[in-house]
């Protein structure tokens, strides 16, 4: 479905990406995992044409990427849970997800987009609760929660997150990924980049590592896991061992 | 259904009918019919101030354009205004088009300068065309404004029609604020990468924005142009510029009654500072800075929270006294 090729990113003159290559098949959740600084939330910006520019080849269903800005990207069926959530704090809870349909009224779906308000908000009820307060007023979780459903209000087949787990309580960072194998049950694509690696392996079918620009390792999330490389950069076990062995 | 009309537009309605039939003094007449004008102006940088969050310190530049243009096109070549006006309109819009695709990819203090810019050329523009403007003695002989039998001579006259124009701006703003493009532009006030990332094309949405606001500048230019029948550069340089800005800012960006608010102070301060003869701009200055200090979110955001802090006051006190 997303078939990045050596992709490249630059910026100034300092490489972020050093020739990336990765591939997302439909119906799948892809883990992409690192540590800060590794190029996992640039590798996500150049595939969601929020970067001015970069080299080498992505393609959507078969077609190139090149060139595309956002919203083009979001009409072709990308949508983009951003680092950090991004929602809009003065706006209420409802215009924040009218909001992700923004690309979507032109063509006279009005009531599709009602349909899908529904939906988004079945998923997460509490936003039903919340629907007219600002969204600043929500808490961490729920801010996280909002965000995914303004992603989803412009329906798309691959949904990638930028750390959607980050500064959430355990119990949150699990409904969250629970929501997420729902959503793929349902057929959506997911392209899930995360730092907490043993979270984001779990619910994954496949997983890449990347490590200052390049990808490290790749293959099923479950071996993944149970790699003890992955363990001692990522997971944290295994530590002292791998101390104890170098002395 | 038909949803019923705002409150506020009933009380604006009401509210201009009772100045307009109330009031006999000429003077008084020509007051609000420039806080009207300024109204326009402000409302027009409000929407892209207040709520895309950009900054323009050129605007007198369209204000200006919208003023000569009428001008030239009735005293020099003898059209109609009402077939001027569309011209004013359509040549303020096409210059902020051109103006905003380079200038609007900059953002915060560049953008800022990059009007600053604009707005000086404009003026040096009026100034010295002096064959088409009139040069820095200025453009005599504007024909005032007629529909059919109804000359709009009169100061009353001209109230009216300055203030139904404004409400038809307020209506058209609000109407605006609350569509799908309305909250986009909110959204790129907040975040503008989260709105590019849910498929706002910033860039173009930003550049409609300041079009729209450079048109009503446009018509609040063609307005003043007929009003006063006389206009100089001096009018339209940067500090017609900076009154714009502030007048945003003191009544309340995001808000359309702030702007209204912000020209009523603007506009109405300076003259009942006469008093105070040569030390006038320094306590209009003074009042001015109390304002941001005491309500720093502006005039209208201001009022409404003391209004609803005493509300809440009153509730509590009677609640206590059922409590008992």
């Amino acid at each position: 479905m997303l078939r990045i090729k050596n992709l490249r990113c630059y910026y100034g003159r300092i490489m972020a990406i050093k020739g990336v290559s990765l591939s997302v098949m439909e119906g799948e959740i892809i883990s992409l995992i690192g540590a800060n600084g590794a190029g996992k939330s640039t590798l996500l910006e150049a595939a969601c044409g929020l970067l001015p520019s970069w080299k080498g080849e992505i393609d959507f269903q078969g077609n190139s990427l090149k060139g595309c800005d956002g919203p083009a990207i979001v009409r072709k069926g990308i949508s983009l849970v951003p680092e950090g959530r991004l929602i809009f704090p003065p706006m209420s809870v409802t215009d924040n997800l009218k909001l992700g349909a923004y690309t979507r009224y032109r063509k006279r779906q009005h009531a599709e987009v009602a349909r899908d308000l529904e939906m988004v908000i079945d998923l997460f009820p509490i936003l039903r609760e919340r629907a007219n307060q600002p969204a600043g007023t929500l808490s961490g979780g729920e801010q996280q929660m909002l965000a995914i459903g303004r992603a989803l209000m412009a329906r798309p087949r691959l949904l990638a997150l930028d750390e959607p787990s980050m500064g959430l309580a355990p119990l949150m960072v699990e409904k969250i990924l629970d929501t997420l194998q729902l959503l793929k049950k349902e057929g959506l694509t997911i392209l899930l980049v995360e730092q907490n690696a043993q979270a984001a392996l779990k619910i994954a079918d496949r997983g890449y590592v990347l490590e200052t620009g390049k990808i490290v390792l790749q293959g099923n999330a479950s071996d993944l896991l149970s790699d003890v490389e992955v363990k001692r950069a990522y997971l944290g076990k295994d530590y002292e061992e791998f101390y104890e062995g170098r002395d | 259904m038909r949803r019923l009309p705002p409150i506020g537009h009933i009380i604006f309605i009401l509210a201009v009918l009772l100045t307009g039939f109330l009031i006999e003094n000429t003077y008084y007449f020509q007051l609000l019919v420039f806080v009207g004008i300024h109204t326009l102006l402000a409302l027009g940088l409000n929407m892209l101030m207040g709520y895309a969050g950009q900054i323009s310190l050129g605007h007198a530049a369209f204000y200006g354009i919208g003023a000569y243009t009428t001008a030239i096109l009735t005293a020099t070549y003898g059209f109609s205004p009402w077939a001027a006006l569309p011209c004013a309109v359509l040549l303020a819009s096409a210059v902020a088009y051109v103006v905003g695709l380079p200038t609007l990819k900059l953002s915060g203090y560049y953008l800022g300068m990059g009007t600053l810019g604009f707005g000086m050329i404009g003026f040096i523009v009026f100034r010295e065309w002096s064959s088409l403007t009139g040069g820095s003695s200025g453009f005599v002989g504007i024909p005032p404004l007629e529909i059919g039998p109804v000359s709009f001579y009169s100061g009353r006259s001209y109230f009216f029609l300055v203030w139904t124009v404004v409400l038809g701006i307020i209506i058209l703003c609000r109407r605006l604020i609350d569509s799908r493009t309305g909250r986009a532009l909110r959204s790129i006030h907040d975040s503008e990468k989260a709105s590019r990332a849910i498929g706002v094309d910033t860039m173009a949405l930003k550049l409609r924005v300041f079009v729209f606001s450079a048109a009503v500048a446009a018509l609040a230019g063609f307005l003043y142009a007929h009003f006063v029948t006389f206009i100089s550069p001096g009018t339209f340089d940067f500090l017609a510029s900076v009154r714009m800005v502030t007048m945003v800012v003191i009544g309340g960006m995001a808000s359309v009654w702030g702007a209204l608010l912000g020209a009523f102070l603007l506009t109405l301060l300076p003259e009942w500072l006469h008093a105070f003869s040569e030390f006038e701009m320094v306590v209009y200055g003074l009042i001015l800075m109390g304002v941001m200090i005491v309500l720093p979110r502006g005039l209208f955001r201001g009022l409404l929270d003391v209004f609803e802090g005493a509300r809440e006051q009153t509730a509590k006190r009677s609640g206590g006294v059922n409590g008992r």
